[in-house]
């Protein structure tokens, strides 16, 4: 079915200048809001509590590195931005530790899967939001920067230190 | 009068350091290049590359609410012939990366270019044969921003870090 104009102009309508000033009516009051504007490098957004920005490694209150290269968020990293290098762990009761943990934030969609997955609690995406980089290799992140981006997280259960 | 001819006073030097004070409340001085820079980091002309889901948050940095006029980088090009800077925003495919290329070609000297976003920058979640990984594949990137799509303080910072870069600082 076809849509038909309702109806033909009416007189106001047809000598346009009412149609003006009811637009310049309504611009003349935009003044006289509130401003939106949100200034930004000085004025910064308040994030909320579950916001997803870029991961991160944590510590215990022990100074532990808590992951132990089990390569499940390497596995389930949907743009496979994580890189993990395993190595054995001598003296700990844990066996096993990242050697290298390369996260190419270039990839990362910070879409928080490898939070979830995490049995050890050892990965968190940060509040991290505003990120720039002049090169590939300058955003790609280490284990000691990942880790100093995390700092630490308090652990209740130490649950490797009874073993 | 021989000692004098032998060494001037420093008042006879016209360069002398007492004249450059002088001046320095009067006269503000430069040179042509930090001039030609300062200008045209201050009024930069994004063409908009808007390839995906990163050009909403691109035309929300355009937007009253993060308002990127405040940094003098408000207009807009469509036209890459009046553009210096391609802000890629989005999934470059193959397909569209001639047309990317060409549209870079056709912008005049001197230009920038933003990759914005996961895939602009890396090919993102998309490790496909029909996808470009990474927009600097093709076009010559200045500034790389993460995210998936950045928010657009993060883009506002990226354009901070281009206008530091055409000043040549840092």
């Amino acid at each position: 079915m076809l849509v038909r104009r309702p109806r033909s102009l009416t007189l106001g309508e047809r000598i346009y200048l009412p149609g003006i000033l009811k637009g310049l009516w309504l611009t003349l009051k935009h003044i006289f809001r509130s401003k939106v504007t949100m200034q930004y490098p000085e004025e910064k957004w308040k994030l909320p509590e579950n916001y997803r920005g870029l991961p991160a490694l944590v510590r215990d209150q022990d100074g532990r590195t808590k992951c132990v290269a089990c390569f499940l968020c390497q596995w389930v990293c949907p743009p496979r931005a994580i890189t993990i290098q395993a190595r054995q762990l001598e003296a700990s009761n844990v066996e096993k530790g990242p050697q290298e943990f390369e996260i190419n934030m270039l990839r990362c969609i910070m879409c928080g899967y490898c939070e979830e997955v995490c049995p050890e609690e050892a990965i968190f995406l940060t509040k991290e939001y505003e990120l720039t980089g002049r090169s590939r290799q300058e955003l790609i992140f280490g284990k000691e920067k990942l880790l100093q981006i995390g700092g630490v997280r308090f652990d209740p259960i130490k649950k490797w230190a009874h073993k | 009068m021989s000692e004098t001819a032998v060494a001037p006073s420093a008042s006879a030097d016209p360069y002398s350091a007492h004249d450059e004070d002088a001046l320095k409340d009067t006269l503000f001085t430069t040179r042509i290049e930090d001039l030609v820079a300062w200008s045209r980091k201050n009024s930069l002309w994004p063409m908009p590359m808007g390839l995906a889901c990163c050009a909403i948050e691109l035309m929300a940095m355009v937007g009253p609410r993060f308002d990127i006029a405040r940094f003098g980088a408000e207009a807009l090009r469509f036209s890459p012939r009046q553009a210096d800077l391609m802000i890629v925003a989005g999934t470059v495919s193959k397909k569209m990366a001639p047309a990317l290329k060409k549209i870079y070609d056709q912008m005049p000297e001197p230009k920038w270019v933003i990759a914005m976003g996961a895939c602009a920058s890396s090919g993102g979640m998309f490790h496909s044969y029909c996808t470009v990984q990474g927009v600097d594949e093709i076009v010559p990137v200045d500034i790389y921003i993460p995210g998936c799509p950045p928010r657009p303080e993060a883009l506002i910072s990226g354009i901070l870090e281009i206008q530091k870069k055409i000043a040549g600082k840092r």
